[in-house]
């Protein structure tokens, strides 16, 4: 919080400090931050927490892969703040921040937007206030928050967001408003992290189910780690239930997994990929879209070694799609 | 997709050849005074006056209302008489038992809901009263039908009391837990129930339901049954996940489970997204012995219904040799609205000897019939 204070206006300045809230750390629960899958550990610099350092980022992050254009993502408790208030406060403060001390300090480096999820009102006010500084290519949202993501409480966040070609990213994550099964609250941060993938199957029947993408017909969101092979089940379970009781949202013109290729990215780190190359090859052919993949580094989170950020096996022209293509046509403000 | 199953001629005599073990059979009261006989005068009265109390909106409807009436009914099954569907034990057997040559039917009461009652000395009744008049009215009348044996699991001692009570009567096969419980069921505090279970001999069937109270997703309340019905291969994930990794198969290693109505083909991902990450942080987990994909192995198998549908039907076969072909068990769903029909819900020819683990002798092997 201690970095935020100078981006906080007069008024949240001298009201953190009255309550000593700079001394607290507002980091989100769902993610700890010293797991070993959230620090690799050559991406550890000598003090402080990883992604900390701008310099060791640019270097270790973008350097390290001869990045064109890298995106960074504040995963922080601001957004999951229960006075509307004080959580706008925060975001807008984290948005000024990684304006002044990252993209300033590299062309390379764009980021998103962070917006108080729980006030669509907020939300939107902060994407306008935003949207002006083109290297903010993107809205930031958690998986899980109060309301599954499509409610239509939220669509002030998807119009704006779509009127200034600004995608959303959803983040593998929780505000912890309700356990992360539906059984109930796990015992392990293990079993936490492998439910973020059944989460995403959840955002996306929302989404879909409630016509955001009717109502929005050019907007993209971005499943941000993810996992990348629960894909295909899913679009066969979707499409079945939608096969059978589509009476409900008569509003939906085709076929869940057919919405999905069209407004849906994933990010490939994690990607979960079987043991065999074969079935890799399987799998994305039975995602059967090759626009939906999205590079990502994760950095500095701890899926892979050195380099090797992707799965072995994946066909070359797939590749430079995963690489470029793909995000070059997801981010329009990326060409600007 | 539709097309193709149009198209395809029906494959009745092969598979009422086969004859068929069911894992998924809903048996119904013709009225909730039906478990009366079998209820002390006690909770009898508390029933007329207080009535059930569950964690979820409705006092007697879903939160989620159904796309048909019955809260879901397959619309040809109501009884002339007008009772519910699954309740006339003449139509179960013209639609299910005998129109396709059934084995064995697995029931699956849905009814009484003592799991999930907040009065759990109630719910402990409603359990017993469900497991008689399962034993009574259905076993008894047609031995080709098989009891799952209820228990609340927020009532540990009446839980494995039950459980004990029903061990070597032949009628009953396996517990029955509906998993959306107030804790994922691999969590410390249900191990007695599920010891109990191993120790007696019966498998457990996780099909699915409860109710919890907690939102169907993590990210709260969805508006539609368009996503609470998909949401069902999610709870089944949360819930290997926490059997698996809370060291279940490890503390109670002849520990066996299948998963009823839940599908089946997320479960290859989910193993693949285990191993992956077990890997990382596996020091947070070190009672674990094996991968997480191995005790998946060597304890879970899987029903069925709702059976995906894959766009390239083909792909349905890759999915089942990734599960095994022995931990594949065809269940029905009668008389659910979303029912599998043995005739089509296969979309794609299966060589002889796995159609006939499928549908057959996985079951069997499973359950310890003939």
């Amino acid at each position: 919080m201690q970095v935020l204070v100078p981006y906080l206006d007069e008024y949240w300045r001298a009201h953190v400090l009255m309550r000593g809230l700079e001394r607290d750390n507002y980091g989100l629960a769902a993610v700890p931050a010293n797991a070993p899958i959230n620090v690799r550990p050559d991406w550890k610099p000598a003090k402080g927490a990883a992604g900390t350092d701008p310099d060791l980022l640019c270097q270790q992050a973008l350097d390290g892969f001869a990045t064109r254009f890298a995106i960074c993502n504040v995963l922080h408790g601001a957004q999951a703040i229960f006075s509307e208030d004080l959580s706008a406060a925060f975001c807008r403060a984290i948005n000024d921040w990684v304006a002044a001390e990252y993209l300033d300090r590299d062309p390379r480096l764009r980021a998103s937007i962070v917006v108080p999820m729980h006030s669509a009102e907020l939300a939107a006010r902060e994407i306008e206030r935003k949207a002006e500084d083109t290297r903010f290519v993107q809205v930031l949202v958690l998986e899980m928050g109060e309301l599954p993501l499509g409610r239509r409480q939220h669509w002030p966040i998807f119009r704006a967001a779509e009127r200034f070609d600004l995608p959303i990213g959803i983040h593998a994550g929780s505000s912890f408003r309700h356990p992360p099964t539906n059984l109930g609250w796990p015992s392990y941060y293990l079993e936490d992290y492998v439910a973020w993938s059944t989460g995403f199957a959840g955002v996306l029947n929302s989404l879909i189910s409630e016509g955001v993408f009717v109502e929005f017909p050019r907007l993209k969101v971005v499943l941000m780690e993810s996992g990348v092979t629960w894909l295909p089940a899913w679009m066969w379970r979707a499409n079945k239930t939608w096969r059978g009781i589509r009476a409900e949202v008569p509003w939906l013109e085709k076929s869940p997994a057919d919405y999905a290729r069209e407004h849906v990215r994933l990010t490939v780190q994690p990607f979960d990929a079987p043991p065999r190359a074969d079935q890799l090859q399987r799998v994305l052919e039975e995602i059967g879209c090759d626009d939906m993949l999205l590079f990502a580094s994760d950095y500095p989170h701890w899926h892979y070694d050195g380099t090797d950020a992707l799965p072995d096996g994946l066909p070359a022209d797939l590749t430079r799609k995963i690489l470029v293509d793909n995000a070059l046509k997801t981010y329009p403000r990326l060409s600007l | 997709m539709n097309v193709t199953v149009l198209d395809r001629q029906p494959d009745t005599d092969t598979q009422s050849q086969l004859g068929f073990v069911d894992c998924d059979v809903h048996p119904y009261t013709k009225s909730p005074s039906d478990l009366d006989p079998f209820l002390p005068e006690r909770w009898r009265e508390h029933r007329r006056t207080i009535g059930a109390r569950s964690r979820s909106a409705f006092s007697a409807a879903p939160n989620y209302p159904r796309m048909s009436p019955g809260t879901g009914m397959r619309t040809d099954s109501w009884p002339a008489d007008g009772s519910h569907p699954g309740s006339d034990l003449d139509l179960m057997r013209a639609q299910l038992l005998d129109a396709f040559g059934v084995a064995y039917g697995m029931m699956m009461p849905l009814l009484g809901r003592g799991g999930d009652e907040r009065n759990v000395e109630f719910g402990a009744a409603l359990c017993a009263a469900a497991n008689d008049w399962q034993a009574a009215l259905w076993c008894d009348r047609e031995p080709r039908l098989k009891a799952s044996v209820q228990i609340t699991t927020e009532y540990t001692e009446a839980a494995i009391r039950e459980i004990e009570k029903r061990a070597g009567d032949r009628r009953f096969t396996q517990v029955m837990i509906p998993p959306r419980g107030l804790e994922p069921l691999g969590r410390r505090r249900y191990w007695p129930i599920l010891e109990a279970c191993a120790a007696n001999g019966f498998p457990i069937a996780l099909h699915l339901g409860g109710t919890s109270g907690h939102p169907s997703t993590g990210g709260g309340h969805p508006s539609f049954y368009h996503e609470e019905h998909p949401s069902y291969p999610q709870s089944k994930e949360a819930l290997v996940t926490s059997l698996v990794i809370e060291g279940v198969f490890e503390h109670i290693p002849n520990l066996r489970v299948v998963l009823v109505e839940g599908g089946f083909a997320w479960l290859p991902s989910l193993s693949w997204r285990l191993d992956k990450h077990f890997q990382r942080l596996r020091a947070e987990v070190p009672h674990l012995k094996k991968l997480p994909s191995e005790y998946i192995r060597d304890h879970i198998w899987v029903s069925t219904q709702p059976i995906e549908e894959p766009e390239r039907p083909q792909d349905l076969l890759a999915t089942f040799e990734w599960i095994g072909w022995d931990r594949i068990m065809f269940s029905t769903d009668y008389p659910h609205w979303d029912q599998d029909d043995p005739r089509y819900a296969i979309k794609v020819p299966i060589p002889e000897v796995e159609k006939q683990k499928l549908f057959r002798g996985n079951a069997l092997a499973f359950y310890g019939l003939d």
